[in-house]
């Protein structure tokens, strides 16, 4: 196995060292280091993270290998700079079996990129209707403990309590996509402004924020673990901070989207929170598909709050909802395009334009938090000599113009073409093997 | 002159006014015995409709032929990315066989948006989903000038359901450019939310056509689907008819030189009664004459007709 000398890193933005990196683990942390065996990474003015977690990616595989298969998804994840990724549960079949679940963990082994866990259907099919075999997922070889029906809302109250309840006996957490689906049928956009000049059915802040409502009391009620998924809108940050005072079990996702990208963009008008990215960009024509996503791009007053939610902690992590697309199925009218975009290889250059360089809170809400809500040991660990080798070095100084060709994903849908954006990563190292080097895929 | 017509948005107050004074002179054709120009001879329209519209897309075609354009109609009622061709496809059909204007009538908002990006020639929006319907403004507008004599300082009453009408939010954008004065009415279920500030910022709304009637000039009632009652709009027929509909007594409650409008097609009793639909306030039939001119305009002017 190949011996990694990091020269002149700074491990999570502290002063620059050398990390020496053999037989999987961070072997030892110092300044001046020397090992002859070793190949040399030039790190000066590159930043160490603990390997990014993504507790929320859509692999497609097995079912929709033409958008994105679990080896080109684990390569994207790789190129962002991420060790571990989580894989949602609505592929075809879906994954509500042993089965399903197996086959995703093998392929991620297979492909060896980054650690692959599946997430586990709560309800079978995603219909909401009766519970998966949750026990059987968890006790399978993917040892799954995160449950959800993205894509879908566990509506049902009763089967909702139920879920909570059930994944208790092997710790499991229900993720749940917060959507009442009286309130959004047929919905395209943010029910606001721009949907009523567009004439796009709205889909209201108030169906998320009364299933959060909702799950919040029902997991306070069994005293069980809730994790809210993509989280949109400012009424949902205020219901999550109140529950949180109170000391409800609840942990919460926001994507990098949802904190750069407002509802403005569907009309065409480039208002971004970041006068830097938007100087030389525009979205281009009124409703393109490319910006559809589930849930919808909100305003701007959600945009504010929801980054100072994701900085005080009501907000746990920054998870991608990385959802691929064929181009058949974006390249279309605005009503008949799926809802999704891509996420793994921009989503550390988001959070860096919207915190800036504070990379302890990055590594916190990247990579420790996801990792801990996950229950996935040996990631979100910070680089220190005897931890598991799984840690990304970033260069804060690049700056980047995103061109969907050059992506690795199999998929071509992401919202930020043409956008120059800071951070790049130059390397990725999954216990202790380089999966990136000088910003390519090793394999 | 602008290349498309996708959203009545797209039309500042010289260019509407221009579309109507060229409409104009295009309705003294149609007194003519022979009811035809030279003017588009050689060109190509599509008439492309997705949504079954009989009276739209006749109107085009009167509006094309009377040009002396070549009309194909392509009915692709039904089709999208899960059945048939996409429209991406058509697109790229219609632009092989040399479309110069392409006229779209589409169930999804923002179809002829999206269409727009991929052919050469003009788009005309006839209609996109719960979104615009930019040329049905212009004949409006067109009737309104025609019988009133002026637009700017009219009051126009839109009563009905506003949520989706493409009528509604083109009439909107068009009439405030042109200086009139749009007050939406219905139940607060069929008003869309932050419109005023969504198209224009001096719409104003009300949810009581009795107080709003006495100081208009203009009253143009909407098409109200009955199926919306299943979704929990408004209770019945019945209760919307007695709240919202334009009988014989709310009629005689406008200033006697007020007009009635409808874009059709109207359901008689529900939102309008057959005593006001047929009275001589009523400007329903005179409306279908004017769309065949003002879409001529739209027509020539797009298509350079002016520059030849």
């Amino acid at each position: 196995m190949t011996a990694y000398l990091i020269k002149n890193v700074s491990v999570v933005g502290a002063a620059p060292t050398d990390l020496l990196i053999r037989d999987g683990v961070v072997a030892q942390a110092g300044p001046g280091l020397s090992a002859p065996d070793a190949v040399v990474v030039d790190a000066d003015g590159l930043v160490a993270l603990p390997g990014l977690v993504d507790l929320h990616t859509h692999l497609r595989e097995p079912g929709r290998e033409d958008a994105e298969t679990v080896e080109s998804g684990s390569r994207a994840a790789a190129l962002g700079g991420y060790t571990a990724v989580c894989a949602m549960a609505n592929t075809s079949p879906v994954a509500d079996t042993a089965g399903v679940v197996e086959q995703v963990w093998r392929l991620g082994r297979e492909a060896g990129l980054v650690d692959v866990q599946p997430i586990g259907a709560v309800t079978v099919g995603l219909a909401g209707e009766r519970l998966a075999e949750l026990g059987a997922m968890a006790d399978s070889a993917a040892r799954v403990r995160i449950f959800s029906d993205d894509g879908h809302c566990v509506a049902d109250p009763k089967l909702m309590r139920r879920a909570l309840e059930y994944v208790k006996a092997f710790d499991g957490i229900i993720a749940q996509h917060a959507e009442e689906p009286r309130l959004t049928e047929g919905a395209q956009m943010h029910e606001g402004e721009v949907s009523t000049r567009l004439g796009l059915t709205g889909w209201p802040a108030v169906a998320e924020e009364a299933i959060i409502a909702r799950d919040v009391l029902l997991a306070e009620h069994v005293g069980s673990r809730l994790h809210v998924c993509h989280v949109s809108t400012a009424g949902s940050v205020e219901v999550l901070r109140q529950a949180k005072a109170r000391g409800v079990r609840v942990t919460a996702e926001v994507t990098p989207h949802h904190l750069l990208l407002t509802d403005e963009v569907v009309g065409g008008r480039g208002e971004l929170g970041s006068a830097a990215v938007a100087a030389d960009w525009s979205p281009g024509a009124s409703y393109d598909p490319v910006f559809k996503v589930n849930p919808p791009l909100r305003t701007a007053a959600d945009v504010a709050a929801l980054r100072a939610g994701l900085v005080e902690g009501v907000i746990d992590i920054v998870a991608t909802d990385h959802a691929p697309h064929a181009v058949e199925d974006k390249e279309c009218e605005w009503a008949y395009a799926r809802p999704g975009m891509l996420g793994l290889e921009t989503a550390l250059s988001i959070a860096l334009e919207v915190l800036g360089p504070q990379w302890d809170l990055i590594a916190e809400r990247l990579s420790r938090a996801p990792a801990r809500i996950a229950g996935l040991t040996g990631h979100g660990v910070d680089p220190a000599p005897g931890v598991p080798a799984n840690l990304t070095l970033v260069d804060p100084a690049a700056r980047r113009r995103i061109e969907p060709a050059e992506l690795a994903s199999r998929s071509r849908n992401t919202p930020y073409a043409r956008m120059t954006l800071p951070g790049r990563i130059v390397a990725t190292f999954l216990r202790g093997e380089a999966t990136v080097l000088d910003g390519k895929a090793v394999k | 002159m602008i290349r498309h017509l996708l959203s009545g948005a797209d039309l500042d107050a010289a260019t509407a006014t221009q579309i109507l004074d060229t409409a104009a002179e295009m309705a003294t054709v149609a007194g003519r015995e022979v009811k035809k120009l030279p003017a588009l001879r050689g060109r190509t329209v599509v008439n492309l409709f997705y949504e079954d519209s009989t009276r739209t897309r006749i109107s085009f075609e009167a509006a094309a032929k009377r040009l002396s354009a070549d009309v194909i109609n392509f009915s692709a009622k039904g089709s999208s990315v899960t059945k048939g061709e996409s429209l991406k496809d058509t697109a790229l059909t219609l632009q092989a066989m040399g479309a110069d204007a392409v006229v779209v009538r589409h169930p999804a908002s923002g179809a002829p948006h999206r269409l727009a990006d991929w052919v050469d020639g003009s788009v005309v929006n006839a209609g996109d989903g719960t979104h615009e319907h930019p040329t049905q403004a212009l004949l409006d507008a067109y009737t309104m000038r025609s019988r009133l004599g002026r637009l700017a300082g009219l009051s126009v009453a839109v009563v009905g359901d506003v949520l989706h009408s493409r009528v509604a939010r083109s009439n909107v954008l068009l009439l405030s450019t042109l200086g009139a004065k749009v007050t939406l009415v219905g139940p607060p279920t069929l008003i869309p939310v932050d419109i005023a500030a969504a198209l224009a910022p001096g719409t104003a709304v009300s949810y009581d056509l009795d107080a709003v009637l006495p100081g208009v000039d203009v009253v143009m009632m909407l098409r109200v689907q009955r199926e919306r009652m299943g979704d929990s709009y408004f209770p019945s027929a019945r209760e919307y008819a007695r709240r919202y509909g334009l009988d014989g007594p709310r009629l005689r409650r406008l200033p006697d030189h007020a007009i009635v409008m409808h874009p059709g097609p109207m359901n008689r009793g529900m939102e309008i009664t057959p005593e006001v639909a047929d009275s001589p306030r009523s400007t329903i039939v005179e409306q279908v004459a004017n769309g065949v001119s003002v879409r001529m305009a739209v027509l020539y002017l797009l298509l350079g007709g002016n520059n030849r």
